[in-house]
């Protein structure tokens, strides 16, 4: 079980308080304005040591262990609107992770320290116009040009975007003349300063919910990058990207499960104080037994994500309980947030009350960083369940 | 006056531990005392004032801060969160014979663990969340015969004087005194740092003394529950909320809230 030691608690107060003074109070404005100055914002959050807890302090980051991050993401799903808890996530745990673990010395003080300090914004760009669930179907290429790559592609959906100092990119990298291969090999991260030449950020996208956070599609036209921004090991990108999204969905978990159990309490509160047919709401068995089951339902999942924690932080291998509890908060969130605005009414229905934000932001867990159909795709492969031919 | 060497200079920063404002308070019933178990503690928010002002001052002008708190054993993780800030070391009072201090006990108490750190200045927050006398700091200048610049808005120091605005019902005073002296600051003086994950690590390796009565040497008798001035003679629930006076305005609504307001005697 995982002991939360005191320094674990002042980090959880710290959190908790970076949260409610310097997100929640601009939640409103940043929602409304669809963006929220993520450099502005980035530089606290590196002055707190917030971005890379378990990353090397020689690089930026902290030393810590992974409670920490389990911690951050807890703290984090609690905040007012999910967009600038998404656009750190991102940065502390899918942009940085692989050029933590696989990148050189050099692009590391380069990129990796500055990322981690809060001095630049960056991304992770995988997902295109035409692939996004199946990353193997990727289509943007790299092709070698001396010691350069020359990158041409879109990409699509790539949170903080709009603003990014640099992208972990996943491409097809080839020798010139060279058919891009198929499938999942012949991929590499590498990582593309948005101030190169060719690069454009083609639009900022509407979406249903995370407003304050800016959504982007890139596009990437004959960007010329030193082959040595290569992240790890040429050819091998599509597996180290694999491995990048386990930190991911480790952290929506833990931030989905804390803002499930807020949005319950919340409901809660509010049947207490709302009367119909004489007396407060939460007085109806329907209700309070709906809360009741749904709660328990959170209460495992946490459990299940301390359990995951502790095998990470203990370096054993958590593929599938990171994809299970990715799974499972994706699903409960969508019922989280339909009882929400249910148990609410009108107050359910309207932008001024918190549900509605709630149900648009959250249902966003089942479909970033892969899909629950990809998350049961990769269980059922777990279990053994290939296609049969 | 003392001419104070500001790479050397010591400040004291006293700091309490408090039950988290917002909580709902109860008391003991076996001695009317607060209960300080079944709530969260936090540090007294109005002392982050006093702390972050300390290492503000230490950050311009060099120098050590001490955090000193009495308080029950777990009043050491206020200690910790001050020294996470940036504080250098802790000093912990605690002892059973303190429970049920007043005002008068715990200035006593502080004085004697100020005066055996030798401090060039002393800050204090303006009050505590939880008993709010605004008193300990000027009981605490007085036993120690150290000039007392309270309510400060803000704080100066400069070779051996320090300098304040003291915050007044008109405005301001400047006040200012030699140093070794004594300041309090008031709420919104600066906007308190967070302690940073480094911090937080940083905290564990620092220092903290634990004291106790015969450290200071106290007597027992000077102070705890049986030495306090007031007692709690008896304690009841505050009275459920009444439900509210609804005025229709039937055109006569201004004369209904004004009979209202002056029969509740606010006007
Ligand atoms: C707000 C937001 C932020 C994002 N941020 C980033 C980012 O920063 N970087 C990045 O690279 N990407 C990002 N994404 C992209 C995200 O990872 C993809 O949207 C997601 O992986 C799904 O891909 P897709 O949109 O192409 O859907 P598709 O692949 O077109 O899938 C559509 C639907 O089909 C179903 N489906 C797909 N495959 C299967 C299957 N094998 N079996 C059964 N059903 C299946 C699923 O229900 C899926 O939702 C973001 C997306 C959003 C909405």
């Amino acid at each position: 079980m995982i002991q939360f030691t005191t320094e674990h608690r002042e980090f959880r107060a710290m959190v908790r308080r970076f949260v409610e003074t310097e997100i929640n109070p601009n939640a409103d404005k940043w929602e409304a304005a669809g963006i929220f100055p993520a450099h502005e914002v980035f530089a606290k959050v590196g002055e707190l040591g917030l971005f890379g807890l378990e990353v090397d302090p020689e690089f930026g980051g902290q030393g810590a262990d992974h409670v920490y991050n389990l911690i951050l993401g807890e703290e984090l799903g609690k905040a007012d609107a999910a967009g600038v808890p998404l656009a750190i996530a991102v940065q502390a745990t899918m942009s940085t992770p692989s050029l933590a673990k696989y990148g050189t010395e050099e692009l590391k003080r380069a990129y990796l320290a500055p990322a981690l300090r809060g001095e630049m914004v960056t991304s992770v760009a995988v997902s295109e116009p035409d692939a996004g669930s199946d990353v193997a179907g990727i289509r943007t290429k790299a092709v070698r040009d001396g010691d350069h790559w020359v990158i041409t592609g879109r990409k699509m959906w790539i949170t903080n975007g709009t603003q990014a100092d640099w992208l972990c990119l996943l491409a097809r990298t080839v020798e010139p003349g060279q058919e891009p291969s198929t499938g999942y090999r012949g991929m590499s991260q590498i990582i593309v300063p948005t101030d190169t030449p060719g690069f454009s950020v083609g639009r900022k996208i509407e979406k249903m919910g995370n407003h304050s956070s800016d959504t982007a599609e890139l596009v990437l036209d004959e960007v010329r990058v030193p082959v040595s921004n290569t992240v790890g090991t040429i050819g091998k990108g599509f597996q180290q990207q694999m491995s990048q999204f386990q930190d991911e969905r480790l952290m929506g978990a833990y931030m989905a499960t804390s803002g499930m159990r807020r949005a319950i309490e919340r409901t809660g509160e509010y049947l207490k104080v709302r009367h119909a047919f004489g007396e407060p709401l939460i007085n109806n068995q329907y209700l309070r037994f709906r809360l009741a089951e749904l709660a328990a339902e959170v209460d495992i999942l946490q459990q299940y994500n301390y359990s995951a924690a502790e095998r990470y932080a203990a370096g054993q291998d958590v593929t599938k309980m990171a994809t299970i509890a990715k799974f499972k908060t994706g699903r409960l969130s969508r019922e989280v947030g339909d009882i929400a605005v249910q148990f609410h009414g009108g107050m359910g229905y309207a932008e001024e009350h918190w549900p509605a934000r709630y149900l648009r932001d959250s249902r966003l867990i089942a479909i970033g960083g892969g899909a629950d159909e990809v998350m049961l795709r990769v269980i059922a492969m777990l279990e053994g369940w290939e296609r049969f031919a | 006056m003392r001419e104070v060497d500001s790479e050397t200079m010591k400040i004291v920063v006293c700091v309490k531990q408090v039950p988290d404002s917002w909580a709902e308070k109860t008391l003991r019933p076996s001695d009317n005392t607060l209960d300080r178990e079944s709530v969260d503690a936090v540090m007294n928010e109005l002392d982050e004032y006093a702390v972050e002002e300390a290492l503000r001052l230490q950050e311009a002008q060099g120098g050590e801060v001490v955090v000193l708190s009495m308080g029950p054993s777990q009043a050491t993780d206020t200690i910790r969160k001050a020294l996470s800030m940036g504080a250098d070391a802790g000093v912990h009072v605690v002892d059973d014979g303190l429970h049920g201090s007043d005002a008068v006990a715990t200035s006593l108490a502080l004085a004697k663990a100020i005066e055996a750190q030798g401090a060039d200045l002393v800050i204090f927050g303006s009050e505590s969340t939880d008993a709010r006398m605004s008193v300990v700091p000027a009981m605490v200048a007085e036993r120690l015969g150290l000039p007392q610049l309270t309510f400060s808005s803000s704080v100066a120091v400069d070779g051996g004087t320090v300098r304040t605005n003291r915050v007044t019902e008109y405005g301001y005073d400047v006040v200012e005194a030699p140093l070794p002296a004594l300041v309090s600051v008031v709420e919104k003086i600066n906007e308190p740092r967070y302690p940073s994950f480094k911090g937080i690590m940083a905290a564990k390796k620092k220092p903290v003394q634990t004291l106790g009565l015969a450290d200071l040497g106290v007597a027992a008798g000077e102070v705890g529950l049986g030495a306090a001035w007031s007692v709690v003679a008896e304690a009841a629930a505050r009275p459920p909320k009444a439900k509210g006076t609804i005025v229709a305005d039937d055109g006569s609504g201004g004369v209904a809230i004004a009979d209202y307001l002056s029969a509740q005697k606010f006007i």
